[in-house]
């Protein structure tokens, strides 16, 4: 009886030992996924109409939870302090996660720590004016701002943002001065822009191709013409190499074993592959992306280099 | 145009869309009571379900959940002196003292009522003249949105009723809250105190709860050691309903007034029902013939309030619907709603997708009067919360603020904050601070803020930074009109002088 005892002790030991092992099955319990702004924006409509689909490929259920402040930021650091086991992920955005840390010093989180799992959607961002305005192309609103610099109002959403960066960018390429004109968010920076109160916009896709019948899109800071308005050309088309876009993706905490990270980026890249998915992104003016979580890495490894020195020349 | 507003009523009225657009308005009357969830949250979390909807279903319900919550935040307004969002701040000031009075029904039918009335006339702009306004929402610009701003800040010389330095303390104590965190504009960090999760800033509601709530329950539950919230319990009877309606009618400049404050501040993008009902409020004690009454507990006070608030909601909707600019954050999320459902705002809304948009405007138009059918006779129910215990009521209030307070962000840290605003407001009301005053330099703020940040970039970019943020018509009259609302309560205690020289002196 005691050896008996015994055995079942030993067993139950080795059990308990196997159990971690056991339930690296992954996922075997719900997944939190963060959204770090408020609920009805971008990043939690895209999150919503992933959320079925995630539940369906991976089989556990997936909760939406809200974090919103500092534009992302209280969010991310919160992702960070999370146990790295798969089960909290969140909605991360480029820019934001890169210009944050490099402008505020310390915004709860780093960069680096953020490990990307996939993106999946590209918001182009461009440069446009009113159709009454006096500039048809990008050269005559250049040729302008060469003769009067800072005369030239652009309006943007926020400073340290994806528009703000791409002014400051631009401005360099073309050797140009604008006055740059923030707002608080890409909403009522339109409104303005739209009331005339400013004479230019930088604009998200989605945006811009809402409103083609009032405005004249400049150039779009893309590889190649955004496809739902082909007819507005890109800047590398004109000379400049602005490459200027939101991308929304998802990340998990720093830590996560690959093996984890693998089943999350399956799930989403086989969701942003869907053709009826990317049909409805085109459709909402957004561009449909599958990058994978190591060209993830890289992408951002290469826009922290590009981006690094245009904010410090412009703190100082 | 007519005959698409009687087909979008024959949807509403489709035995599956009415089923729709009634869990809607019950729902948003939930969101809007419960402080802590907002009508943003109860739309955004319904959203997902309209995915499965026909488009003109989708759309009824979150109509009703708009609607609803426009009126729903009164409730906790009235009988816990605890605004369910910012929009009913301006309900607390009368809806609270006719709760002590034991007038606690008279104060909820007044606000379904007067927020039925509000919305309907809000719709009717909505239905009938959203282009041409949605074109003259545009005019607004920096300028004109900081002094918007500083017209919202002269209100501070009606709440502060007689002790205007309290009163600009106050403001200035809110306006300085308001830049904790993140810059909008210049996007750097401040007065965070080294703590990152600063960087959210402070959120209104959870100010509120502070400010409002707490101290409430501080001072006469456990401070007093009293056994029910008000001195008097609430006795609801139907003659009630009867008697406030009739009174309601015999103020038809205030409700007018009131509804059109609602809209018109509804349709600037961005200002939404938080500013409406302040200045809604602050218009009905000025021209009031008894500015006295106000504040101690009339039904007045409440249908200024409610009227604008709910006026706000079809309002904010006109740059929506026409231009795709929501001007309020559960604007935003309609507008979301929309992309979702393959209806991008605009013309074509008016032409193509017509059917629906009408029957989202009729849903909009119909949940106004659910709200007062729901809210007369829910009066009965809700009027009598107040009746419950305090060894009762009173932790399951607190339970409720700890909750509200860390829902609306997810984020402890509110919590924490909600509490210190609660004893910061315990010590003011013991000093005959209102904190109202605060809150008002909180919710403006960011406004003047941006409005001058934007002003003076712009302005130097023109020429002139002085000429560029007086010399416009809006800005002009905003001016004006700031003025005059400054300067009224000296004219006015000089003419209560004049008029009776024995009482100005005794007052001094």
């Amino acid at each position: 009886m005691k050896r008996m005892l015994s055995i079942f002790l030993a067993l139950v030991c080795v059990m308990m030992f196997a159990v971690p092992t056991l339930a690296g099955k992954y996922p075997a319990k719900k997944i939190v996924y963060q959204i770090p702004f408020n609920p009805g924006g971008q990043s939690d409509l895209e999150a919503r109409r992933q959320q079925p689909l995630l539940e369906k490929l991976l089989g556990v259920k997936v909760v939406i939870e809200y974090k919103p402040g500092g534009g992302g930021s209280v969010g991310w650091a919160n992702l960070v302090r999370k146990k790295p086991d798969g089960y909290f992920i969140s909605g991360i955005n480029i820019p934001h996660i890169i210009l944050q840390p490099l402008a505020r010093g310390n915004a709860g989180y780093k960069t680096e720590q953020i490990v990307p799992i996939a993106f999946f959607q590209a918001t182009p961002i461009g440069l446009a004016v009113l159709k009454k305005s006096p500039f048809k192309t990008l050269k005559d609103f250049v040729d302008y701002a060469k003769k009067n610099p800072g005369a030239i109002t652009v309006g943007g959403s926020g400073t340290w943002s994806g528009h703000h960066i791409a002014n400051l960018q631009f401005q360099k390429m073309a050797g140009i001065k604008l006055t740059y004109i923030p707002s608080k968010g890409a909403a009522p920076s339109v409104a303005s822009f739209l009331g005339g109160h400013v004479q230019a916009l930088w604009g998200n896709s989605n945006d811009l191709y809402q409103h083609r019948e009032r405005i004249r899109v400049l150039g779009f800071g893309t590889e190649k013409p955004f496809a739902p308005m082909p007819e507005v050309p890109t800047f590398k088309s004109q000379g400049y190499a602005l490459l200027a876009s939101i991308d929304r993706g998802a990340g998990a905490p720093p830590g996560t074993p690959p093996e984890i990270i693998q089943v999350l980026e399956k799930a989403f890249l086989t969701i942003a592959n869907d053709p009826a998915i990317k049909a409805k992104m085109l459709q909402d003016g957004f561009i449909p992306i599958a990058m994978d979580s190591a060209r993830s890495k890289a992408y951002i490894a290469e826009k922290i280099k590009q981006w690094a020195p245009v904010v410090k020349e412009f703190k100082k | 145009m007519l005959d698409a507003a009687i087909s979008g009523l024959g949807h509403v009225f489709e035995f599956y869309n009415f089923l729709s657009l009634f869990i809607g308005v019950v729902m948003g009357i939930l969101f809007g009571a419960l402080p802590g969830l907002t009508a943003t949250m109860g739309l955004a979390l319904l959203v997902p379900f309209t995915f499965t909807m026909s488009p003109a279903s989708g759309l009824i319900m979150l109509a009703g959940i708009y609607v609803g919550s426009m009126y729903g935040d009164a409730i906790p307004a009235t009988l816990i002196n605890t605004p369910g969002t910012p929009a009913a701040i301006a309900t607390t000031f009368d809806g609270f003292p006719l709760a002590q009075k034991g007038m606690a029904q008279h104060a909820l039918v007044t606000a379904a009522v007067a927020s039925s009335f509000g919305s309907l006339l809000a719709n009717i702009v909505l239905a009938f003249a959203a282009p041409p306004l949605a074109e003259a929402s545009l005019k607004f610009g920096p300028s004109e949105y900081f002094w918007l701003g500083v017209f919202g800040l002269t209100i501070i010389a009606t709440l502060s009723s007689g002790f205007i330095f309290k009163g600009l303390l106050g403001g200035a104590m809110g306006l300085i809250l308001s830049t904790v965190g993140m810059s909008p504009l210049g996007g750097d960090v401040r007065l965070t105190f080294g703590f990152p999760e600063l960087q959210a800033g402070i959120d209104l509601i959870v100010a509120l709860i502070g400010f409002f709530c707490l101290p409430e329950i501080l001072t006469s539950i456990v401070g007093q050691r009293r056994r029910s919230y008000t001195s008097r319990q609430v006795n609801p009877s139907l003659k009630v309903i009867g008697e406030v309606i009739r009174d309601l009618f015999r103020q038809p400049v205030l409700m007018l007034r009131s509804s059109f404050i609602g809209t018109i501040i509804g349709f600037a993008p961005g200002a939404g029902g938080n500013i409406a009902s302040m200045v809604s409020y602050n218009e009905a004690v000025r021209w009031d013939k008894h500015p006295e009454e106000y504040g101690k507990g009339t039904i007045k006070g409440v249908a200024a309030s409610e009227a604008a608030n709910s006026a706000m909601a079809p309002g904010s909707l006109i740059p929506l619907l026409t231009l795709g600019i929501p001007g309020s954050p559960p604007a935003a999320v309609i507008l979301g709603a929309l992309m979702l459902h393959g209806m991008r705002p605009g013309a074509e809304l008016f032409s193509a997708y017509a059917d629906v948009t009408y029957a989202f405007i009729m849903g909009l138009l119909v949940a106004a009067f659910l709200v007062t059918l729901i809210g007369t006779f829910g009066s009965f129910v809700f009027s009598r919360i107040i009746n419950i215990p305090a060894r009762f009521l009173a932790p399951v209030v607190v339970f409720m603020t700890i909750l509200g307070s860390y829902a609306i962000r997810n984020n402890v840290l509110d919590v924490w904050i909600m509490l210190v605003f609660g004893i910061i407001g315990l010590v003011s009301n013991k000093l005959k601070f209102h904190p109202a005053t605060i809150v008002l330099g909180l919710i403006l703020g960011p406004f003047v803020e941006e409005g001058l940040v934007q002003s003076i970039l712009a302005g130097k970019a023109a020429g002139s930074v002085i000429r560029y943020m007086t010399l416009q018509p809006i800005s002009m009259v905003l001016i004006a009109m700031s003025l005059m609302s400054a300067l009224w309560p000296l004219y006015a205690s000089w003419r209560e002088k004049k008029r009776n020289p024995a009482r100005g002196a005794r007052e001094k």
